[in-house]
């Protein structure tokens, strides 16, 4: 019975004599291989050169702040339960007086913190997130040697204020192709 | 015992040996970088400019792995057999003729450790001796995958060498002489052997392949279906041994391809240049390590574009095919030689 179009009669036929000498054919893949070394090089030279990344690459989270530098985040805690991997852990805590540069919302988590290792990269906290508060962006995650320091808390996952610490996530908005 | 002999070939031992590992070691660093460029990549280039102190780094790691010697195995014969393996691995080098003589006044400075009468013959022996080290090897690590690639190993040498003495039967029937100098000697100009001895020129470097165990003859090796074959047990610099004593041996055994069959350390139109004997002698060093890198490129070339036989293949090849081949050429140079010449 044909189950498929692309099955090939296998042609067991017996070599010729020249065909069992083997050289000719040798001497065709040598060439072959000769011929490779003009070819163009398919290396990337990873630290230096890096392979350009879809503008929806998903890598290594951040944490948000406004324009005024404030912490976006609440800490309502949509994005833990939106996690597959239950990667996000947090902490709730209220603004006291005089924080209002610090936190935009009476709300702030005092602890979050992903763990890299459970991690999936799915992007589903970004989906949840309410506040513009989680993005994922084109960061590769590095790698360690110890298991506990991929445990990513507030200190790796928050912006910078200065604006040299921004981390640009334009191109992960969704809104982005309708802008461009 | 003459002082200055003795001083001479101290000095020309030396050189030579360090030679051969300084090319073994950079013979590592031309394979791999040979296979990326042959597969579109570009190979080592971390270590040093485009990758050039890879293979110190590869020795400096050698030394600092862990050297293991498996319970069950036999010590002594497990570390005899890389010892003996690299050891004669470097022995073969003694009577290759590396270039002409230098002359400092009358002093004659011959780049030949000995010149046997009898060189071919010492080569194959020790080549011989050398495939002791694998078995010894292979037997003491008490390993099933050791033990298989060492009896290839010796089946193999032992398919091989006849051919390939039988190859070396007609060479010296045309050129009657054992000694190596006197080979290369006599294909001054352009009479290289391998116009003359075409087919006893195939026989020998397809044994040669065989006899240095490089693809498509790996089967004692066979990484992928032997895990390493004879030096699956080893480590450290035991297993650096076995590797490095494999690059000495492809080596010499495009050294001796070259005095062989393509003329050594002549090259044609070098007399007609009438140089000055030190500055001929440079040259012809030269001419000599040209021809070995560019026959260490071409097993290297060789290397990454065949897949390894199969066993049967193999043994076919060597005993319904290279050796009635050999007898047939042994036949024809001799007819030639009675009749034409």
């Amino acid at each position: 019975m044909k189950l498929t179009n692309r099955s090939i009669v296998a042609a067991n036929k017996e070599l010729n004599w020249v065909e069992k000498l083997y050289l000719p054919a040798i001497v065709k893949g040598m060439m072959i291989t000769f011929s490779h070394i003009f070819k163009k090089k398919a290396t990337v030279k990873y630290p230096e050169q890096i392979r350009p990344i879809a503008p929806v690459y998903r890598g290594v989270h951040v944490l948000k702040r406004d324009e005024q530098g404030r912490e976006n985040c609440t800490a309502c805690g949509l994005c833990a339960v939106a996690c597959p991997a239950e990667a996000i852990t947090m902490d709730a805590a209220e603004r006291q007086k005089g924080e209002e540069n610090l936190y935009r919302e009476e709300k702030y988590a005092a602890r979050y913190e992903i763990n890299m290792l459970r991690c999936i990269f799915c992007g589903l906290c970004e989906e949840a997130c309410p506040k513009d508060a989680i993005y994922l962006t084109d960061r590769i995650l590095p790698s360690n040697y110890a298991r506990d320091t991929f445990i990513y808390g507030k200190d790796i996952l928050v912006e910078g204020i200065t604006p040299e610490g921004r981390v640009d996530i334009s191109k992960r908005k969704k809104d982005y192709h309708m802008n461009t | 015992m003459d002082w200055t002999l003795l001083i001479d070939k101290t000095i020309l031992i030396l050189i030579v040996f360090l030679i051969s590992l300084g090319v073994a070691a950079y013979a590592t660093y031309g394979e791999r970088k040979i296979a990326a460029i042959l597969q579109d990549r570009i190979g080592p280039d971390r270590a040093g400019p485009f990758g050039l102190l890879q293979p110190l780094a590869d020795g400096v790691k050698f030394f600092l792995k862990e050297d293991i010697t498996p319970a069950a195995a036999d010590k002594f014969l497990f570390i005899l057999g890389p010892s003996l393996f690299i050891a004669t691995a470097l022995m073969t080098s003694a009577v290759i003729p590396w270039g002409q003589s230098f002359f400092f006044g009358e002093h004659e400075f011959s780049l030949q450790v000995a010149d046997l009468n009898v060189g071919i013959l010492y080569i194959l022996a020790v080549v011989s001796i050398g495939g002791y080290g694998i078995m010894i090897g292979g037997w003491a690590s008490n390993n099933k995958f050791a033990l298989l690639g060492a009896l290839r190993a010796s089946s193999q040498m032992i398919s091989y060498e006849i051919p390939l003495g039988m190859s070396l039967v007609a060479l010296l029937l045309y050129s009657n002489s054992l000694s190596l100098r006197d080979i290369v000697d006599m294909q001054q100009g352009f009479h290289w052997n391998v116009f003359y001895q075409p087919l006893g020129f195939l026989i020998f470097l397809i044994c040669a392949f065989a006899e240095c165990n490089r693809a498509p003859f790996d089967l004692p090796e066979s990484e992928s279906e032997l895990i390493g074959g004879y030096h699956t047990e080893y480590s450290s610099m035991k297993l650096g041994f076995f590797l490095f004593a494999e690059y000495i041996n492809m080596f010499i055994s495009a050294a001796l391809i070259s005095c062989l069959f393509f003329g050594g350390y002549h090259f044609p139109g070098l007399d007609s240049l009438d140089l000055a004997p030190n500055l001929a002698a440079m040259i012809s060093v030269i001419v000599l390590f040209s021809k070995i890198i560019f026959f260490i490129f071409f097993f290297m070339w060789v290397r990454w574009t065949l897949p390894r036989f199969r066993y049967d293949q193999l043994m076919r090849i060597g005993w319904k095919v290279l050796i009635p081949l050999s007898i047939v050429n042994v036949l024809i140079t001799g007819a030639w030689l009675t009749f034409v010449k």
